[in-house]
């Protein structure tokens, strides 16, 4: 009985957060063809008003819709999202596999390497970065793309050593194939369900730090609508129009929220024994 | 001295009660010791969660419990709480996970009797020491600071011991303490076991899968299958004489000394009823011999086949004649 | 335990050493001449040489980077060319206001967070544990900034309790200055206390799961006291190492949440200096927050070592 309650609690942050995700997701596609006004027509006009009929969430200090902001900067969130996780889940999943496959020095090169990355967090490394690039949505990118890497090799490590240690890849030791062919033919498949959970949590991550850095002005740029940087430009007009301040947030918060209850729910039905020990 | 009257072990289900023991009733006196025996999810550790008034989430005990005059199942919360660890103890399966990994032996060996007993920090120390001596724990005095990963399994199952005697309990509880030691070690766990038995006139209960362990250990015995007591009696006379048949085929699963290398180890075809599931038949119908259609209609009575040895069978006491 | 010290505090060294080699690659090497990024692309030549003389851009490089550390070793970080001071003397201004915000938003999301997922945890499935996880969910989407930016039109606009921002410095007195850090304080604690009690409430349950547990219960003692005398030690051990974590997180937080709350810390000293393009100030005040990440790894993983015996007697 308990079971039951508990998978009905887990469905339903799992659906939940499809829910959220499809909304972000058909939202983003939406304003690829069609927002209510262009997100970068300036009207001074109308600048500051509040949620109204005709804009249906306001318009900001330069009198830009905000919906049509909203929508257009959701292309962003996921953009940098979506390579950021990549950038991670390509370089991380190597470097992790490869280390449970030569273990020795290849695995404690690796993991020292990991446990140095500690000493860069997201922004610092976005600072060095514009330093060197200037500020731009590729730093959000690769800052963010860097701080996975780590957690992915990390995890991957993790996994496939447990995976090593199971009866099925000795048994394909015993048939004589090689560590890596083993690790790309048997580890890797059966550790996919812990990857696919850390990538949708870290795609959360991505979209919180992504409006982290626009909103500190080290990625995305004006005019390219993004959530972060209409925070920042919500900050200087908060008395006069809070509007401007509530709505990007809570799209930040519900998309990322979308993703972690995906990510949570998931980690339910992919992999109990992982459940648990978190 | 403990009196145990048609104990129950239900789980509380949104739609019905699912029952996971049914029925059990036993005695046992100072002095003795009683073995439960019966495959996993047979109802054995239900059992002596419920002697110890710990069982988990939903799960609640009916029935009588009376130790010494006591009736644990009345007993709050609160009360329950000075009895356990006091009058009743109860040592675990796994040695090696059992002991808090950051706390001292000596402070783990202690705490029962600063608990119970009101002794000061000093004076349990004191006391500590002479109870890891007694259970064979070397150079005792010093081991008291160590912590539980710098011992062994078998050590550590000693220390377990020392803790469950600390109060001179009336009840022993031994929940499979040998199962997951080595062969050698189990043997000198058995062996301290029994000569604490007769030293403390305290009374044991020892719970295995193991017909091996509880063969030798134990006066009396309970053998249970589904959650039911299908057979209950002297050890030496269940042993001699099984009177279920589900006791006597587990026998003829225990590998004997000098078995020829043609004689296969024999196994019991079929597995148990799931928990809880109504059984309106004899539990043991399905995987039985000697089945036959009054088996089908009520679950049997008790049927006496010896002063005290009872089986749940209605042809209790013709099983080894009939399986010959 | 002295053989774990040591090897805890080279690698300590060797990351710092790294990070430094990084920071200087990142800042001195990879963007071009730095006397000609900081003057821009039209400076007079005259004052173009002036500058790299005084950077040292004209001597080789590693001579330039072992100038840097052992300026570092003993305090001297250079001359900062926007605000014409000595790096370090900035810097320990600048630190006098993010460290006190920092350890004020520490202390505020401890006292919080860790108790509720304790109490989360001691009524696991009942309606206050659930509470409590819809409190852990939203803190983790919510971003901390987005959580300021409310906080202010609350609490300073609509409700005037707390400027909206700014700084009065320590010599307008303790309640003035610590009251324009309590808001920004909040913005970051509140966030980060949702985590500290989602990672509280596992560790208590994971260690709930232990058969020690039992064994403490078949002892004779409550619930309570089991509770008390034995699982919050073991669930420290997972807590210090997270909350530890999240501490650097916090450290990090403070640059974003100074710039919400224009305080004149080090976050804003970054961004300040950074659009300034004054890469001596972004270089040392980069290694810096490096260091203090890095240091609070050193102590957390030292703390770890205190608590759980187990990592005392092992032979590394």
């Amino acid at each position: 009985m308990s079971t039951f309650l508990k998978n009905a609690r887990m469905h339903r942050s799992l659906m939940i957060g499809g829910v959220l995700t499809l909304l972000l997701l058909s939202v983003a596609v939406l304003s690829l063809f069609w927002t209510p006004w262009s997100p970068t027509a300036i009207d001074i006009a109308n600048k500051l008003k509040g949620p109204s009929a005709k804009h249906w969430l306001g318009t900001d200090h330069l009198g830009r819709d905000v919906l049509s902001m909203l929508m257009s900067g959701s292309q962003i969130s996921i953009i940098v999202g979506f390579l950021a996780v990549s950038v991670g889940l390509l370089v991380g999943v190597a470097l992790g596999a490869l280390a449970s496959t030569y273990r020795g020095w290849v695995e404690e090169l690796i993991m020292r390497m990991s446990d140095f990355s500690i000493a860069f967090p997201i922004i610092i490394t976005a600072v060095l970065l514009t330093a060197i690039l200037g500020p731009g949505t590729v730093n959000s990118i690769l800052a963010i793309g860097i701080f996975n890497i780590p957690i992915f090799a990390r995890i991957t490590r993790g996994a496939a050593n447990a995976a090593w240690a199971r009866e099925y890849v000795m048994a394909a030791q015993t048939c004589g194939k090689g560590r890596l062919r083993i690790t790309i033919e048997h580890v890797l498949p059966n550790i996919s369900g812990a990857l696919i959970v850390q990538a949708t949590i870290l795609f959360a991550v991505a979209i919180l730090a992504e409006a982290a850095l626009s909103f500190l002005g080290l990625g995305t740029q004006p005019p390219e609508p993004s959530w972060g940087k209409m925070l920042n430009n919500a900050q200087t007009f908060v008395g006069l129009a809070p509007h401007l301040a509530i709505f990007p947030g809570l799209a930040i918060a519900l998309s990322v929220m979308g993703l972690n209850l995906i990510g949570d729910g998931l980690r339910d039905v992919l992999d109990p024994k992982l459940a648990r020990a978190r | 001295m403990l009196q145990v009257k048609n104990l129950n072990v239900t789980l509380a289900g949104a739609t019905r009660d699912i029952s996971i023991v049914k029925d059990v009733s036993f005695e046992l006196d100072a002095g003795r010791s009683l073995g439960v025996v019966g495959e996993s999810g047979s109802g054995k550790s239900m059992t002596a969660l419920a002697l110890m008034g710990l069982l988990p989430g939903a799960i609640r005990a009916s029935g009588s419990i009376n130790l010494a005059g006591q009736e644990l199942l009345a007993l709050s919360e609160q009360e329950m709480c000075s009895v356990r660890g006091n009058k009743v103890a109860m040592i675990f399966q796994e040695p090696m996970t059992s002991l808090n990994p950051v706390q001292t032996i000596g402070r783990q060996v202690a705490e029962p009797l600063i608990l119970h007993k009101g002794m000061t920090r000093a004076a349990a120390r004191q006391e500590a020491i002479r109870l890891l001596d007694r259970v064979g724990i070397p150079d005792a005095a010093r081991r008291l600071d160590v912590y539980p990963h710098q011992l062994s399994g078998g050590q550590r199952q000693r220390v377990m011991i020392a803790i469950a005697l600390s109060c001179s309990p009336k009840v022993l509880v031994a929940d499979e303490p040998t199962t997951a030691l080595d062969v050698t070690v189990q043997r000198q766990i058995l062996d301290l076991l029994r000569e604490l038995v007769s030293e403390t006139r305290m009374a044991l209960i020892i719970i295995s899968h193991d017909l091996g362990v509880i063969g030798e250990m134990v006066d009396e015995m309970l053998v249970m299958y589904g959650g039911n007591v299908v057979e209950r009696g002297q050890a030496d006379k269940v042993f001699a004489q099984p009177a279920h048949p589900y006791t006597s085929r587990l026998l003829e699963a225990i590998p004997r000394f000098g078995m020829s290398r043609s004689e296969r180890l024999k196994t019991i075809p079929g597995t148990m009823p799931e928990i809880g599931s109504e059984m309106k038949s004899c539990i043991f119908a399905g995987r039985c011999d000697l089945v036959c259609a009054d088996c089908l209609q009520a679950p049997p009575p008790f049927v006496s086949v010896d002063d005290a040895h009872v089986a749940a069978c209605i042809k209790a006491g013709r099983v080894m004649e009939t399986v010959q | 335990m002295i053989a774990f010290l040591l090897r805890r505090i080279a690698t300590f060294l060797a990351t710092l050493a790294i990070a430094s080699v990084v920071i200087f690659a990142a800042l001195e090497l990879l963007p071009g001449d730095p006397a000609q990024i900081m003057l821009g692309i039209d400076a007079p030549p005259d004052a173009l040489e002036a500058l790299q003389k005084k950077l040292g851009v004209d001597r080789p490089v590693v001579e330039r980077y072992f100038t840097w550390i052992g300026g570092l070793v003993v305090g001297d970080m250079g001359e900062s060319f926007t605000y014409v001071m000595p790096v370090s003397d900035l810097i320990m201004t600048r630190l006098g206001v993010t460290l006190p915000l920092a350890l004020l938003a520490a202390l505020i999301s401890v006292v919080i967070g860790v108790p509720v997922g304790l109490y989360a945890a001691a009524n696991h499935k009942t309606p206050r544990d659930y509470g409590v996880m819809i409190f852990g969910q939203l803190g983790i989407a919510i971003p901390n900034f987005w959580f300021a930016i409310l906080l202010v039109l609350v609490f300073s606009i609509y409700l005037g309790w707390f400027p909206a921002g700014g700084f009065p410095g320590w010599d307008a007195g303790f309640w003035p200055a610590i009251k324009a850090l309590i808001l920004p304080a909040f913005s970051l604690a509140i966030v980060e206390a949702a985590i500290f009690a989602r990672i509280s409430r596992s560790a208590v349950l994971d260690v709930l799961r232990e058969d020690f547990v039992r064994t403490a219960r078949a002892k004779g003692l409550s619930r309570k006291s089991t509770l008390v005398k034995h699982v919050l030690r073991n669930a420290m051990i997972p807590i210090i190492t997270i909350c530890g974590l999240e501490l650097s997180s916090l450290l990090v937080g403070t640059i974003v949440i100074e710039q919400v709350f224009n305080i004149p810390g080090l976050g804003r000293l970054v961004f300040q200096s950074l659009t300034q393009l004054d890469l001596m100030v972004v270089k040392n005040l980069i290694m810096l927050l490096v260091a203090l990440v890095v240091f609070i790894n050193l102590v957390v993983d030292l703390l770890y070592a205190v608590i759980d015996p187990r990592l005392k007697h092992q032979g590394h």
